[in-house]
């Protein structure tokens, strides 16, 4: 195929309406352009990641940025195509994106090596689209939080779709979330299981696999005898010496099978990755992608989970917005107020405001506990703030988060300085 | 892409609320607004006491528990809350900061209850966490001993087991080791 063909099928869905397109949709160049305009950001270059990076760039995305804060391992080498043996120690982030763009000419991707939480909301809102490959639920709540916290009624951009993709072995999901309008992963987080903890008596008395001979030397040996160094998994000494330990109490019960590479899986929570699943909802990810920013078709509402233990099984669903999510569930409120109110004239303000009508609030902002009721050790310390003014306390423009007894969901105001 | 925001603008309709625009400043997290609640509905009894070191830092505090009854009476034992932006999807870390015999707490002050560990929910809140602790003191709990020792000792002999408790909160020796005199 020549270069001009290169993206000929791609043009032909997107220049020719379907059975499903929108009728409003129009097909053409100018969906072409706005597809290679748009910039998408690709959060993890990991086994998913190699996969999103390859798919958008085959799919005609043109500027594609993509973070990742790791660094290549040799155990990566066997899903995580876009690295090679010589690539061992380098940034994920950079490697990948350097062979796609050799790979795929005309396309510019963009790395950045660290971690999300290092930029902010000015770095974010140049994306039209983010795509999330990532394996912690921590940093899918922090990138989740902080695109609901920027959606913003006056600006139309500053909703930015969020698709996320994750997969443990055979199992995996991809999910479309537009932030504050439908089911958010925070909406989402009991869906995810926390793994099954060994209480802590067993491992410390009564061991009985091998995994609880590792778990000991990581949480009690460790503690025990080398209170002084902060544990490492990344550092083989590390490792090797929790394996000795490890070693050696599985002797002491009887115990075999304690190996060096189940003590690397131990302590750093490894679920062995499969490639097959990674390119399931990989591909899943981008095709979303790829219709939420031509419009070419309707895109997922909003939940695919995969099962491909026994089999291969999809099932779609839509997950529903919880009106109590502590993310999307209640963005801050506008309320406005005078500077020179004190706290306590404000807290009563908030039981008369019909919007509010709280009793007994407590309420705080990201720094500050401004009151707190209970327990009376922390009232008490709080209690002075009450005759102080709003202008001391809090900034215009400031979230301030209030719950009270009387309702089970907490409200968030965001108080402007009349 | 457009479609999207006219959903948006329709679901803004709808509510017919007013947005959060302007520039944001930082929002409060779902774990520190989560443990807001949390403090404000605990039911701390006359035995229990807290303390904020940082009183803007609700995430990070001291239980100070004082049994007024059970093989602990007349002790003051405190333990460290901290609590991660995870929370509540992670448990408070929780430890004792004296050295204390007690079955389900080792030398070190890390403390076995199983709703610490294995058995926290999300729905559970820093209540149960607390009404747990204050259980270890009334009745400790053999069959799940983080210190083997004293476990044993209850298990075989509850009299001895009672003298190594009050010897131990005095400041005393068990078994050659040294505990902090606890009592209050």
């Amino acid at each position: 195929m020549g270069a001009g063909d290169q993206w000929k099928y791609l043009y032909r869905v997107l220049s020719k309406s379907g059975p499903y397109s929108d009728p409003d949709w129009v097909p053409g160049e100018e969906t072409i352009k706005s597809l290679e305009e748009s910039k998408i950001l690709v959060i993890g270059a990991g086994g998913l990641g190699c996969e999103i990076l390859k798919n958008l760039a085959l799919s005609g995305f043109k500027d594609i940025h993509v973070i990742d804060m790791d660094t290549i391992d040799i155990s990566n080498l066997n899903r995580q195509f876009l690295f090679r043996q010589s690539d061992i120690g380098k940034p994920k982030a950079e490697v990948a994106a350097a062979f796609v763009e050799r790979r795929v000419k005309g396309v510019k991707i963009t790395p950045f090596v660290g971690k999300i939480q290092d930029k902010d909301e000015d770095y974010y809102m140049q994306f039209k689209i983010v795509v999330c490959g990532l394996d912690s639920i921590e940093a899918r709540r922090w990138i989740n939080s902080t695109l609901v916290g920027m959606v913003d009624m006056e600006n139309p951009e500053s909703l930015k779709p969020l698709i996320d993709g994750g997969t443990e072995g055979f199992k995996g999901q991809a999910r479309v979330i537009l932030p504050s309008l439908t089911s958010c992963i925070e909406c989402q987080l009991d869906m995810h299981a926390p793994r099954p903890a060994v209480p802590l008596c067993t491992i410390a008395t009564i061991p009985r696999q091998p995994q609880h001979c590792i778990e000991w030397a990581h949480q009690i040996a460790w503690q025990d005898k080398r209170k002084d160094d902060s544990f490492d998994s990344d550092d083989i000494e590390h490792i090797g010496w929790i394996y000795n330990a490890a070693l050696e109490r599985a002797k002491d019960f009887n115990i075999p099978g304690v190996t060096f590479q189940m003590t690397q899986g131990v302590v750093k929570n490894i679920i062995p990755a499969i490639a097959s699943t990674n390119a399931v909802i990989a591909a899943a990810t981008t095709s979303e992608a790829l219709k939420i920013a031509t419009s070419c078709n309707p895109f997922l509402e909003n939940y695919m989970m995969y099962a491909g233990e026994e089999g291969v099984y999809t099932y779609t669903f839509e997950a529903e917005k919880k009106p109590d999510c502590p993310v999307c569930g209640n963005l801050a409120r506008k309320i406005t107020v005078n500077p020179d109110a004190t706290l306590e004239e404000f807290i009563e303000t908030l039981g008369e405001r019909p919007e509010a009508q709280l009793k007994k609030p407590s309420l705080r902002t990201e720094e500050k506990t401004l009151y707190q009721r209970f327990p009376p050790q922390l009232e008490e310390q709080t209690r002075p703030h009450l005759k102080l003014k709003l202008r001391d306390l809090v900034t215009s423009g400031q979230e301030v988060a209030v719950s009270d007894p009387a309702y089970t969901i907490d409200f968030r105001f965001q108080l402007i300085f009349g | 892409m457009l479609k999207i925001w006219s959903m948006k603008q329709q679901q803004q309709q709808a509510e017919n609320a007013e947005g959060a625009a302007g520039k944001k400043k930082k929002k409060v997290t779902a774990a520190q607004l989560r443990v807001q609640r949390d403090l404000q509905e605990l039911t701390l009894g006359s035995t229990m006491k807290m303390a904020f070191p940082n009183p803007d830092d609700i995430l990070n505090f001291n239980l100070t528990i004082e049994p007024d009854e059970g093989m602990y009476k007349n002790g003051s034992f405190t333990f460290t809350f901290a609590v991660n932006q995870n929370f509540p999807h992670d448990p408070p870390k929780v430890k004792c900061t004296q050295k204390i015999y007690h079955p389900n707490i080792d030398l070190e002050g890390n403390v076995c209850l199983n709703i610490l560990r294995e058995d926290w929910k999300p729905v559970l809140n820093l209540n149960a966490v607390i009404v747990g602790m204050q259980f270890l003191f009334l009745e400790p709990n053999a069959s799940d001993p983080l210190n083997k020792e004293a476990a044993e000792d209850l298990r075989q002999n509850r009299d001895l087991f009672k003298r190594n408790v009050r010897n131990s909160m005095a400041g005393g020796n068990v078994r050659g080791v040294a505990f902090d005199k606890v009592t209050r």
